[in-house]
């Protein structure tokens, strides 16, 4: 193995631009660089990547290329399906459901509402990391006018029931919007938002070797929304701003390619993640967090390694050429116990011992093993020198 | 409106013989300032005084304030040049110059006028005169105050004339480099970057050690140290960081000494290479952040126990600072910030429950024999691997 070998294994953080994407993006940075509002030719050809974007992606959810929305990133697409809908239908009513391991947009943009007078519910998950359909039913009020569930955990990769949710809440004799979070899903499993029951989704640029700074709102044609940027009215007035067309074309190509060869891609990795997890189960010491085998993400694996700190054992992999992530790195600039494992149960003294590997299309088999060879030498050493 | 800046120093004013190199150091600072200053300017040093001139457009603010970093200046004084196209046309710059900048203010004033061109057809008594009548006769809300005047209003007559009236506060201090070169201990914390802003405002050049231990330390700890001395290379000119891989060292001391132990045995081995490091580079002396009694290492005992490993005088500007004191200087050289970045640094991460707080230097010294094998090639090889960052 060469000793300077580079083994990303933090796909859930960002993941590595496919070239193609780059290289369009740099066309249309360097060539068609017009602005999609202009009424000349330059214009018209900028607008065409957009449409064929629009094309691109409509055609994957199964949707009408005009309930697609582009935004700044997943965070954005959060915000504005969460805080656009609670504004555009609290005369219905101002009460909204959520899971207590959803991402910072999310929960962050329903506290940003509780202090505007609306009322949040937050469900608990089980061992499994999954929120109970039971409990959302017993949560649900006459006032409930959202419910947004993410898809697939970050930290964890536990697959939430999202059809059995959508058509639960299809069932209700009051309209209950339902918005998903595919930021972490998206291009590992196929999503079609209408059969799903799901009126809003959003979707990440970078988290599937696309660009970063870009993002997808999916909003159904029927559901009241209203902005939260203000300016030029573009996209039919929901999203202002000149539209990020090369972002946009990025993004066309990246779903593109994810969903090319699609059912191989998706088993190599469930097949990449089972030859991990049976590497970490050899480890003393180790335990893997989550639900096993197709029940899980195919590309999430958190794994928890007594007596050492995580973030050391980060900085050790790293020196070894492996990148993993201690909890999320969308929060690890804050350290601070992580609400997912906790609440799937692991036990205290490990909340601060667990790290996140993640996979990619990129991610090879000689990594994975070389990943297991590299934690099996260092645990020992790591452990003698453990602060208790 | 400015077009230069008068720089006022204290105490090097009174060095005697040696008065020269203050200055010429004065001068080399000042330039060293504002080369990260957008815009040309010209020092210069003549008949006691040093003069900033802007060669072109600047920011005022940015100026001043890179000047107000400079140590061993007292006052700034902003000034307006002006051509010499006799008295008449001088009488008339100067009123406008005061309704400027004292609109409406009608402060008691004084004009205190200098000659340094001798061959100017009126003398400095006649031009204050002179001057005095006219503003008077300008501005007749204006009253001479010629003890205590709120506005004393210079007038320079050299090739061309000087106006000014203003005086901003420097920093005061000597600048740096007349007095040698020490080596901070330099943590990521709140203290070491304000002690080496405090040594170095007595005009010491200063040169930083930092010890991490990777994996221990994250490269974001490193870098908020690199960042740490950048900051305080705007006051002292650049700085030569030493970084000094520490891991092997201190797993070893863990394994082989008591743990309550530890962060005293830890604390004299960083000494003893950053004395090494000093020696080797040019250092007379060390300069760390601690305070007596802050934390478990810097009780009395433990000073005393830590201090004894080197021969090199060490400076500790803030050994009876309130934390509160401390924090204040990190507000206004504006390290606060970085300095609260939660990274862990080595001297926490390996921190015992209980680490003693009164060691006895002859237990300590016991433990240490623990280390012979291999202590003195581990030390050897820091001190040879240390990475060099130069900084500001």
């Amino acid at each position: 193995m060469d000793i300077n070998m580079e083994v990303y294994l933090d796909n859930s953080a960002t993941t590595r631009c496919f070239p193609e994407v780059a290289a369009l993006m740099s066309q249309v940075m360097t060539k068609d660089y017009g602005n999609p509002s202009s009424l000349h030719q330059k214009g018209v050809e900028a607008e065409r990547y957009m449409r064929e974007a629009r094309e691109i992606l409509a055609g994957n959810l199964k949707v009408q290329e005009k309930e697609l929305y582009f935004t700044s990133g997943g965070t954005e697409s959060d915000n504005l399906a969460i805080i656009g809908c609670a504004l555009a239908n609290q005369r219905a009513g101002k009460h909204l459901i959520t899971s207590s391991i959803e991402h910072p947009a999310v929960l962050n943009a329903m506290k940003h509402l509780e202090e505007q007078g609306f009322s949040v519910t937050y469900l608990p998950v089980g061992a499994d990391g999954r929120v109970q359909v039971e409990e959302l039913t017993a949560a649900l009020r006459p006032d409930t006018i959202l419910v947004s569930i993410m898809h697939v955990n970050n930290e964890i990769g536990s697959v939430q029931p999202i059809e059995e949710i959508g058509a639960l809440l299809k069932k209700q004799d009051h309209p209950v919007l339902f918005h998903v979070d595919a930021v972490q899903s998206f291009g590992k499993y196929r999503i079609y938002p209408r059969r799903m029951g799901m009126d809003l989704l959003s979707v990440s640029g970078h988290k599937i070797h696309g660009p970063k700074g870009m993002g997808l709102l999916y909003v159904n044609e029927k559901v009241k929304i209203k902005p939260i940027l203000f300016g030029g009215g573009q996209q039919k007035n929901l999203r202002s701003g000149t539209e990020n067309v090369p972002g946009i074309a990025g993004l066309g190509a990246a779903v593109q390619e994810c969903y090319r060869d699609f059912e191989a891609k998706r088993q190599r990795l469930y097949g990449l993640r089972s030859l991990f997890c049976e590497k970490m189960e050899e480890l003393a010491g180790a335990q893997v967090n989550g639900l096993p085998g197709e029940e899980s993400a195919p590309h999430v694996v958190s794994v928890s390694f007594s007596g050492v700190r995580s973030e050391v054992l980060l900085h050790a992999l790293e020196e070894r050429g492996i990148y993993a992530s201690a909890g999320s790195a969308c929060s690890s600039n804050h350290p601070s116990v992580s609400a997912t494992l906790k609440g799937i149960g692991v036990a205290k003294e490990l909340l601060d011992s667990t790290l996140r590997f993640s996979f990619s299309v990129f991610t090879t088999e000689e990594e994975i093993c070389y990943t297991a060879q590299v934690l099996g030498e260092l645990l020992p050493g790591l452990r003698r020198f453990y602060r208790h | 409106m400015f077009q230069a800046f008068l720089i006022k120093y204290g105490e090097i004013g009174i060095k005697g013989k040696n008065r020269y190199l203050f200055e010429d150091a004065l001068v080399n600072q000042i330039k060293h300032a504002l080369k990260h200053v957008e815009g040309q300017f010209r020092v210069t040093k003549e008949q006691g005084r040093i003069y900033v001139e802007a060669l072109e457009e600047y920011d005022f603010q940015e100026v001043t304030e890179a000047l107000q970093r400079v140590f061993g200046i007292v006052g700034i004084c902003p000034v307006v040049i002006l051509e010499d196209q006799g008295f008449e046309k001088l009488a008339e710059d100067v009123l406008s110059y005061v309704k400027e900048q004292y609109p409406g203010k009608n402060p008691t004033f004084k004009v205190h006028a200098r000659r340094a061109r001798k061959d100017y057809p009126m003398e400095s008594m006649e031009i204050n005169r002179e001057l005095g009548a006219r503003i008077l006769e300008a501005f007749p809300d204006m009253k001479v105050d010629v003890h205590e005047p709120e506005l004393l209003l210079c007038v320079e007559i050299r090739q061309k004339i000087y106006l000014y009236s203003e005086v901003l506060p420097g920093p005061g201090g000597m600048p740096v480099g007349t007095n040698g070169k020490s080596m901070l201990l330099l943590s990521g914390g709140i203290d070491s970057p304000v002690a080496g802003y405090m040594v170095a405002k007595r005009g010491v050049k200063i040169d930083a050690v930092y010890f991490h231990a990777p994996p221990y330390t994250s490269e974001r700890a490193k870098q908020k140290v690199i960042d740490l001395a950048k900051k305080v290379s705007r006051y002292t000119g650049p700085i030569y960081l030493y970084v000094v891989n520490f891991t092997d060292i201190q797993l070893y001391i863990y394994e082989k000494c008591p743990h309550d132990e530890l962060t005293i045995i830890m604390r004299r081995y960083m000494m003893r290479i950053a004395e090494q490091i000093a020696r080797n580079t040019g250092s007379l002396g060390l300069i760390t952040g601690e305070s007596i009694g802050q934390v478990a290492s810097q009780t009395v005992p433990s000073l005393a126990a830590t201090n004894e490993v080197c021969t090199m005088p060490v400076f500790r500007p803030l050994i009876a600072f309130d934390k509160e004191d401390i924090v204040t200087i990190s507000k206004k050289i504006d390290t606060f910030e970085t300095s609260i970045q939660p990274f862990e640094d080595c001297c926490t991460i390996f921190v015992a429950k209980h680490p003693v707080t009164k060691p006895n230097v002859n237990v300590i010294r016991r433990s240490e024999q623990r280390l012979e094998e291999k202590i003195d090639q581990m030390v050897d090889t820091a001190i040879r691997e240390a990475e060099l960052v130069i900084v500001g």
